[in-house]
């Protein structure tokens, strides 16, 4: 495999940022319970994913070292901030749905995770090609959650009918479990275990703090 | 990467600065677009339970003007006397706004609604058919279970009989207290009475269900499983409807029609 197909591929399931890494989990769970939000949110989060990326890459020796988490931080927000103002303006609808979850996107881990770990080192091309490889392997797994959460929450698909519902007359009993919350935690969690199932290697190794003191220890120390 | 004090400085003032520059230039630039995004969606919730545009019609922004000169006047009331106010633009007013600022509003009196601060003056809307005002829309506002829910009531020419309620704007549980957006429960409203024979308000969501408007006019069928949704609506209807939201003004556009 190529070096810029694994940048971009290895994100997708190898190294998912939700799945393994396990970070923006938060508006993982909040804007997941209709595709159209899933979707919106996912190109937000690639934009502004792509353009700190890109930033910090291009900054990375300029950056002073004692500075340089804050000024990660300042690019993040401007970008979030840009974002959100423009879903404002062009997808009026959606941000309101979307609500706070758009300016949230400055504390998603995910961003300033890939800044920290991987534009700072890099040159700009492969932290653009590393940003849309994570920023898609948030984006697969925000679309499959709300894709289960949309169609057995209410019956839809991209507010398309698909389940007709009880309450619109139709047959189809909605589980309101779905659309709350916790929901999303299980559909990651069943996500996680399917990925680890066929990937074993992802599993980590079981840890104990009593396995430091033992002499000989030789596992990852974490 | 070790670098000097001064580069630091200077970087982080430059990086500050760019930045700053691009994300006010970016929301100076798309400021009117924005206003006219809120603007329309207001004006769009007004048609819906207006009744001239379905829940579900997607329209053009120029078709929700189009729409909206044709068939509504947007007036300024005066919440204590009830009286128009002409020297306010309806259409730019935004109440929620005023509401929150002490020139333009007042402490409201402890209610079950939550509403905590209530405007000097409010926007209502006069429904015209053929030259004659058939009913109006005016705003609700009060708190659910999570959230303040938003919304219209619009009542017919006698200001009494109900035409239709909408909320657009409210974080209640999709499936439970988020049904107060579904098309079938705002379909139970109309044809009921919002004032009893003595005046006060009378309009309530029960528990379970209610008959039909003609032998229950007061009564609106529950929402199943959200129960303080439903108490939510019933107390902002009570506080709107009563002597400190639109009461005055409501008794005023009873006995004058037009006001």
């Amino acid at each position: 495999m190529s070096k810029t197909r694994e940048i971009v591929l290895d994100p997708l399931v190898d190294n998912n940022p939700i799945g393994l890494q396990v970070l923006g989990i938060c508006s993982a769970l909040a804007v997941t319970t209709q595709m159209q939000t899933a979707v919106v949110m996912s190109l937000a989060v690639l934009f502004v994913l792509v353009g700190s990326n890109v930033v910090v890459s291009l900054l990375r020796n300029q950056i002073p070292g004692s500075v340089r988490i804050i000024a990660q931080l300042t690019i993040i927000a401007s970008l979030v901030m840009v974002a959100d103002q423009v879903l404002k303006a062009y997808l009026y609808d959606i941000s309101l749905k979307l609500t706070v979850f758009v300016g949230l996107i400055i504390t998603n881990c995910i961003i300033m995770g890939r800044a920290e770990a991987f534009a700072m080192q890099n040159k700009p091309w492969p932290a653009f090609l590393d940003a849309v490889g994570n920023s898609a392997g948030y984006a697969l797994v925000l679309v499959l959650v709300a894709f289960f959460r949309e169609l057995f929450g209410s019956g839809k698909l991209f507010g398309f009918t698909i389940l007709q519902s009880v309450n619109e007359g139709g047959w189809y009993v909605p589980n309101g479990f779905m659309v709350m919350a916790p929901a999303a935690f299980i559909l990651i969690g069943c996500f996680i275990w399917a990925v680890r199932a066929y990937r074993p290697e992802q599993v980590e190794e079981e840890f104990h703090v009593g396995a430091l003191l033992e002499p000989g220890y030789e596992g990852d120390l974490r | 990467m070790e670098h000097s004090a001064r580069h630091t400085v200077i970087f982080t003032v430059l990086l500050c600065v760019v930045f700053s520059v691009l994300v006010s230039s970016v929301a100076t630039s798309l400021k009117d677009r924005q206003d006219r995004n809120a603007t329309l969606d207001r004006i769009k919730n007004v048609l819906t339970v207006a009744g001239l545009r379905e829940s579900d019609e997607s329209l053009s922004g120029d078709e929700i003007m189009s729409r909206f000169e044709s068939g509504l006047v947007a007036r300024a009331v005066e919440l204590s006397s009830g009286r128009y106010v002409d020297e306010i633009d309806a259409l730019q007013f935004d109440q929620r706004k005023a509401a929150k600022d002490p020139e333009q509003s007042r402490e409201a009196p402890t209610n079950p609604a939550k509403v905590r601060r209530l405007p000097d003056h409010a926007v209502v809307y006069l429904i015209q058919e053929a030259g004659e005002t058939v009913g109006v829309v005016v705003p609700i506002e009060g708190y659910g279970l999570w959230s303040t829910l938003y919304g219209y009531l619009a009542l017919g020419p006698d200001g009494n009989t109900i035409r239709g309620i909408t909320y657009y704007s409210h974080g209640e549980t999709a499936g439970l207290g988020g049904e107060v957006d579904n098309p079938n429960w705002k379909a139970k409203w109309p044809g009921r009475q919002a004032f009893d024979a003595k005046g006060k308000p009378a309009i309530r969501v029960k528990k379970g269900a209610a008959g039909p408007p003609a032998d229950d006019p007061f009564q609106v069928d529950g929402l199943s499983g959200a129960t303080i949704t439903s108490t939510g609506v019933t107390n902002m209807l009570e506080f709107w409807l009563g002597r400190n939201g639109f009461g005055p003004y409501l008794k005023k556009f009873k006995q004058e029609g037009q006001g």
